[in-house]
């Protein structure tokens, strides 16, 4: 593996014109041995992170858990409002009415599934975060526009600057460049 | 998937795509944005902003004089101690509750056509709710007090009366804002970096970028926010339902004939969806108007809006003929009077205007000509808001103001608060959906990417 003498950078990124050459390039790259790769698209591409080797995403569980624990507690606290800590005899009815403690219930698991829904996303997906190396690629402001990346980050240890660079050629993108830190 | 939109003679079949023209993914993400960052400008537009402000002053100072003198300035009164505030409440409900079957029902069932309407159409949700939540803390003798409805841990040590629909309401509704909320800022992440991408201006480039969260479009990135959206999708799905019904539940929990009814969840919940699809027919006519969205938001959008209306429609009149049918199979002389008091009594024009508006007039829709006139199914949507706000009325206050003592009958009159009220929540809301329109995408730009691509496949 050769040392390169010139400032570190983050990666090499190639741009293409569509989101078929990005799909064939992403799983050619993961073909090829790489593992720091990474695709960037304006839109959910079909197929796109099963090409890098992306399967389990986690954000199902994590939603899961968040509606069982925002069922069982609205539950529970409805329980231990109204027979442990404040009992109230109203017109004879059980102190533990449950069918009375259903909508609440039922409110409160949709709304801890959706809040760990949402805060699960970013977390995993490690927003917000507003400053990111790869902002630093030239063009590409257009990944939220019209055009699709590849890059291959310098982190991965088969890069080799000239060599990935070389390699990222042979997949006929519309450009190859350094992204600089 | 075979095409839902019927054929017929003499009917362009062009008119009824999608999405019209042959449009890339630049031209879609340029289009959709150039109408928050160059802002076109409408004489439209302006009227309608005018108008707008206007009433949301009259509804600052509506509240601000309520707060002061009390709720004594509305003409409620016992018997009728709930009329205008509560109307407005079950109205704007249910008016959000198209927006969120469009946005979460329809993905679910994987219906194309929801793609250019389902961002507005939630914002349409999110102003709505607002607008309703705001009714019931209006209607309060304390309105600074209506936290005590939430539970928390309080020096009084009294919790709230879990017992009560009043509490499920809290719940129900806070939980719809805060997941409609979530629901379409997820959505709109990706947006906004388009946004702050495209704009050159310094401000917007910070602001756009700060609400983007630093959104990069990865490819894990993407894969996380579809399943993190089909399961939202998935969560909001049932609140459509369940949130109406516990509107409902306050009524039909009391005693109070014409409103004692177990047919009230799934009457409210059809009611909801009439209303809701007639306010997003009233919000997207003119909308593709003015901004020129004719290619996205197109004839088949009107005219399955107009389908669902219609259906809907159809499920509202069935549940006037059974309220009628078990008022007299009941043999309860007390839901009998309400009935015959309804139709022949002093409210009598507010009924047989409610038929008309909701029953009559949606029969039009049966004809493919009306569906694909978008003037017409305008005027019929503002027909059918008219009718449904005067439904929620009647409900209330009809069954109100014969109590079951004769002594206490009496007759509701709105006074100038009670109407500026109902209008100033009109224009408030119209005023937070036009500021919308300016500032944030009104049409999903990556779905719609996402769109013109499976358009491609399609006719390759």
């Amino acid at each position: 593996m050769s040392r390169n003498e010139e400032a570190p950078v983050y990666g090499l990124i190639a741009e293409f014109r569509d989101e078929q050459c990005l799909v064939e390039a992403a799983a050619r790259t993961i073909a090829e041995g790489y593992r720091n790769v990474d695709a960037y698209a304006p839109f959910s591409v079909p197929g796109l992170a099963d090409a890098l080797g992306f399967r389990k995403d986690r954000v199902a569980l994590i939603t899961l858990i968040g509606g069982i624990v925002g069922g069982i507690g609205i539950y529970f606290l409805q329980w231990y409002s109204a027979v442990i800590d404040y009992p109230i005899n109203s017109g004879g009815r059980p102190l533990h009415s449950w069918p009375a403690f259903i909508p609440a219930t039922f409110e409160c698991t949709v709304l801890g599934a959706a809040l760990a829904a949402f805060f699960g996303y970013l977390i995993l997906n490690g927003l917000p975060r507003l400053h990111h190396p790869i902002f630093n690629a030239a063009d590409f402001d257009l990944a939220t526009r019209n055009r699709f990346f590849l890059c291959v980050e310098s982190a991965d240890p088969r890069f080799d600057r000239a060599a990935t660079h070389g390699f990222l050629e042979s997949l006929a993108p519309l450009r190859v460049s350094e992204v600089p830190f | 998937m075979p095409s839902i939109a019927a054929t017929g003679p003499g009917v362009d079949e062009s008119r009824l795509k999608v999405l019209k023209g042959a449009y890339t993914y630049a031209s879609i993400s340029d289009k959709i944005s150039d109408i928050v960052l160059t802002r076109p400008t409408h004489w439209g537009f302006h009227a309608l902003f005018a108008l707008c402000t206007t009433l949301t002053i009259l509804f600052v100072i509506a509240i601000v004089y309520l707060f002061y003198k009390g709720v004594g300035i509305w003409g409620i009164d016992i018997p009728i101690a709930w009329a205008f505030a509560i109307t407005n409440f079950v109205w704007w409900v249910g008016i959000g509750h198209a927006g969120t079957f469009i946005s979460a029902f329809l993905l679910l069932l994987r219906q194309k056509w929801r793609t250019s309407v389902n961002r507005f159409a939630e914002a349409m949700t999110i102003f709505a709710v607002a607008m309703a939540g705001l009714m019931p803390i209006l209607h309060l003798g304390r309105p600074w007090f209506f936290y005590w409805l939430v539970p928390y841990p309080d020096i009084m040590n009294v919790w709230p009366q879990w017992r009560s629909p009043l509490v499920w309401d809290i719940f129900a509704i806070g939980t719809y804002i805060i997941v409609s909320i979530l629901f379409w800022y997820m959505g709109l992440i990706p947006d906004l970096a388009t946004l702050r991408d495209r704009t050159d201006h310094r401000v917007k480039q910070v602001l756009y970028g700060l609400f983007a969260l630093g959104w990069r479009g990865e490819a894990r990135q993407w894969r996380r926010f579809d399943t993190a959206y089909l399961l939202m999708a998935g969560l909001a799905t049932p609140l459509v339902i369940s949130v109406h019904s516990v509107v409902s539940l306050d009524f039909s929990i009391g005693n109070t004939p014409g409103w004692h009814s177990t047919i009230f969840p799934p009457y409210f919940v059809a009611g909801a969806l009439f209303s809701g699809f007639a306010m997003a027919l009233t919000i997207s006519v003119p909308l593709r108007a003015v901004f020129g969205l004719r290619d996205f938001i197109t004839a088949r959008h009107l005219d399955n809006i107009a389908k669902v209306m219609l259906v809907c429609g159809l499920l509202v009149a069935y549940s006037y003929v059974i309220e009628i049918f078990m008022a007299f199979y009941s043999g309860d002389r007390f839901e009998e009077y309400m009935i015959l008091n309804r139709m022949r009594g002093p409210y009598a024009p507010v009924y047989w205007t409610v038929i008309f508006c909701n029953v009559a007039v949606p029969q039009l829709m049966w004809w493919k000509k009306v569906r694909l006139s978008a003037l017409t199914l305008f005027a019929i949507s503002i027909i059918v808001n008219i009718g449904m706000w005067l439904e929620r009325f009647m409900i209330i206050v009809t069954s109100l103001h014969r109590d079951f003592l004769p002594s206490s009958w009496d007759v509701f009159y709105p006074t100038f608060w009670d109407f500026a009220t109902l209008f100033g929540s009109l224009g408030a809301f119209g005023w937070l959906f036009l500021m919308f329109v300016r500032f944030l995408p009104a049409i999903s730009i990556s779905e719609m990417r996402k769109l013109a691509l499976e358009k491609r496949e399609g006719e390759a």
